[in-house]
C-alpha cells in the first residue's frame, strides 16, 4: 500500500531526508520512530501529497505521489503533527466541509458516525477553539478517519492526550490498522511497542533499522537478563540460581536482588522460579530487565551523537 | 467545480463570522445612505427650478470606489491566514487542485461583496420613485455589471497577493498599496507624456469603468480588462499557492 524507493529532500541546501526506502503492507500498522527533526514528518507530508519529494519515488495506495497527487489525496487520510482546526468553526461544520471537499455521500450520518468513533459526539455543536488539546487531537483523527481511507498517516497521533485517551485512541488504531495501513509517527517508544507491527527507525533523514520490535530486541541483545528478589536474606541466592541449566552470568547487586542472563528464546525463568522456591526463598520479584525500545533508540542513533 | 463551491460557501459563511466583514459592510453602507440622501436632497432643491433629475452613477461610483480601500480587508486573511494557523495542510492535502482553492477562496469573498451590492439595489429604486418616467434600468445593470467586474478584479488581485505572505496584514498593506497605484496613479502622467499614454490610461482600473460602464456603455475592451486582472489574480494566487509546496 506504501512503496518508497530512493526518496530525498532538500530544503534549500539541508537534506532533510536521504534516500529512504521502506514499504508497508495493507492491514499493517508501521511506526515511525526517530528524533526531533529526523525526517518523519517531512516523509509524510511527501506521502500524503503536500510537498513533492526532492529526487526518488513514493506509491501510495497504487498511485505515484507527484504524478497521481489528488488520487493519492483521496485515498489518504492524514493527521497533521500541529493538528491544524479552524478554531472559529463548529465541530459538525468542520468535519462536514471537510467530508463535502472529500465528496462523501451522506456526509452528516458519516460526522455523526466519526464523532462518536472518537467519542465527542456531544461536542458536535461546539466551538472548535472551546475545546481542550486532546479533544482537539481526536477531531484532527476524526477528519483523517472521515472518508474511510485506504492509508493512514498519522504525526504523532497520541500527544497531547490524556492516559485514558490515549488507550482508546491506540485501541481505535489498532482497530483501523487491522484492514487498512496505518503509518504513525511517535517520539514514545512504548507506544511504537504497543501498537506498531513495525518500527522503522529514522535518525538524520536515514532508516537506521527497520524491524518488528521483537526482533529489534532480539537482534540487539542476543541474551535476555532477568532480576531476581526475595523477601528477607539472600546469601546463597546466587548460587542457588547458578545450577539452573541454561543461566548466566550470575550477578548479585548491592541491595540483595541477583541479575542472570539467558540466552534469547530458551526462556529459563519457570525453572529458575522453582529452583528459587524449593531452596526455601520467598520469591517477590523475577521481572525481564530486556532492553527496552528506549535502549534500542539510543544505541541506534546515539552512536552518531556520541561523535559530536 | 464542486470544490470550488465547497471553500466559497464555507468562506462566504466565515466572513459572517467575522466582525471584520461587518466593520467593512458598515463602511460602505454608511457612506453611501449619507451620500444619497445629500444627492436627493440637493436634486430635489434643484428639481424646483428645473434642474436635473437624480442619478444613481455617482452612488455606484462611491461602492467601488470604497472598495479600493475596503477590498483589501475582504481578502487579506484568505490565504495568508491558512499558511499561518497550518489548515492549509489540510486543504493541500485534501483532494482538490491548488487552483480550485485559490479559486473558491476569491469566489467566496465575491459573494460577500455581491450581498453587500444587492443591498446597495434600494437606492435606484427609491429614485425610481421619484422620477417620471422612471430611471433606465439598462443603465442601472450595466453599472451593476461594471461594478461587479471592477470588484471581481480587485478581490482577485487580493487573494493572489494574500497567497503570497503568511502575514495579512502584509497581504492587507501590499493589496491597497497596489490598488491605490492602478486606481489614482498609473494614469497620472499620461497627460506629460508624448507617447504611451494610452496604454498607461488603459491600464488604469478607474477608466474603464467611471468613463463607460456606469455610463450606460459597455466596451468589450474594458470587459476583457476586468477578466485579465481576474484571471492575473487567480494565476498568481495558485502559483504562490503551488510555490509554497516546493518550499
Amino acid at each position: 500500500m506504501i512503496k518508497v524507493s530512493g526518496l530525498t529532500k532538500d530544503y534549500g541546501a539541508r537534506r532533510a531526508i536521504s534516500n529512504l526506502s521502506f514499504d508497508a503492507q495493507q492491514g499493517e500498522i508501521v511506526g515511525f520512530l526517530g528524533p526531533n527533526g529526523a525526517g518523519k514528518t517531512t516523509t509524510m507530508r511527501i506521502l500524503t501529497g503536500y510537498m513533492p519529494p526532492t529526487d526518488g519515488e513514493a506509491i501510495v495506495a497504487g498511485y505515484d505521489v507527484v504524478e497521481e497527487s489528488l488520487e493519492v489525496r483521496k485515498r489518504v487520510g492524514y493527521l497533521p503533527e500541529t493538528v491544524p482546526l479552524y478554531t472559529d468553526m463548529v465541530v459538525f461544520d468542520y468535519l462536514k466541509f471537510m467530508g463535502e471537499l472529500r465528496k462523501i455521500p451522506n456526509v452528516d450520518a458519516r460526522v455523526d458516525e466519526v464523532l462518536d468513533m472518537v467519542g465527542l459526539i456531544d461536542r458536535a455543536d461546539g466551538f472548535i477553539g472551546n475545546l481542550s488539546k486532546g479533544m482537539r487531537q481526536r477531531i484532527g483523527l476524526a477528519q483523517a478517519l472521515l472518508h474511510r481511507p485506504e492509508v493512514l498517516i498519522l504525526d504523532e497521533p497520541t500527544i497531547g492526550l490524556d492516559p485514558g485517551q490515549v488507550v482508546e485512541v491506540r485501541e481505535l488504531i489498532r482497530e483501523i490498522g487491522k484492514e487498512r495501513t496505518v503509518l504513525l509517527s511517535t517520539h514514545l517508544l512504548n507506544e511504537a511497542q504497543n501498537i506498531c507491527d513495525r518500527v522503522l527507525i529514522i535518525n538524520k533523514g536515514k532508516i537506521v533499522a527497520e524491524d518488528t520490535t521483537e526482533n529489534l530486541q532480539a537482534r540487539l541483545i542476543g541474551a535476555e537478563r532477568v532480576i531476581i528478589r526475595v523477601r528477607g536474606e539472600a546469601d546463597d541466592l546466587a548460587s542457588a540460581i547458578k545450577q539452573v541449566k541454561g543461566v548466566q552470568g550470575v550477578e548479585t547487586k548491592q541491595d540483595g536482588s541477583v541479575e542472570f542472563e539467558f540466552a534469547s528464546g530458551k526462556d529459563v525463568r519457570p525453572e529458575v522460579a522453582k529452583q528459587v522456591i524449593n531452596s526455601g526463598y520467598d520469591l517477590i520479584e523475577l521481572r525481564p530487565l530486556g532492553m527496552s525500545l528506549e535502549e534500542i533508540f539510543l544505541e541506534l542513533t546515539g552512536s552518531d551523537n556520541k561523535k559530536k | 467545480m464542486r470544490n470550488i463551491w465547497t471553500i466559497a460557501k464555507r468562506e462566504y459563511d466565515n466572513y459572517f463570522n467575522s466582525p471584520l466583514a461587518y466593520v467593512v459592510a458598515f463602511s460602505i453602507l454608511l457612506p453611501m445612505g449619507i451620500y444619497f440622501s445629500l444627492i436627493m436632497f440637493v436634486s430635489s432643491q434643484q428639481a424646483m427650478m428645473g434642474g436635473p433629475a437624480p442619478e444613481s452613477a455617482p452612488i455606484n461610483w462611491l461602492f467601488v470606489f470604497l472598495m479600493i480601500f475596503l477590498s483589501p480587508a475582504l481578502t487579506m486573511r484568505l490565504l495568508s491566514d491558512e499558511a499561518r494557523m497550518g489548515t492549509l495542510e489540510l486543504l493541500l492535502t485534501a483532494p482538490i487542485r491548488d487552483f480550485e482553492l485559490v479559486a473558491g477562496k476569491w469566489l467566496g469573498a465575491l459573494m460577500f461583496v455581491l450581498a453587500l451590492a444587492s443591498l446597495t439595489l434600494v437606492f435606484p429604486l427609491i429614485i425610481n420613485n421619484f422620477v417620471s418616467p422612471g430611471i433606465d434600468w439598462m443603465v442601472i445593470l450595466s453599472s451593476y455589471i461594471g461594478m461587479i467586474l471592477v470588484c471581481a478584479a480587485l478581490l482577485s488581485i487580493g487573494t493572489g497577493i494574500s497567497a503570497i505572505f503568511t502575514n495579512q496584514f502584509a497581504a492587507f498593506f501590499v493589496t491597497l498599496g497596489l490598488f491605490f497605484f492602478l486606481w489614482f496613479m498609473v494614469s497620472l502622467p499620461a497627460n506629460y507624456l508624448q507617447q504611451g499614454g494610452d496604454v498607461l490610461n488603459y491600464l488604469s482600473l478607474s477608466t474603464h469603468f467611471s468613463q463607460s460602464m456606469n455610463n450606460g456603455t459597455i466596451n468589450l475592451g474594458d470587459v476583457v480588462y476586468y477578466l485579465s486582472l481576474i484571471a492575473l489574480g487567480l494565476f498568481a494566487g495558485t502559483t504562490a499557492v503551488e510555490i509554497r509546496r516546493w518550499r
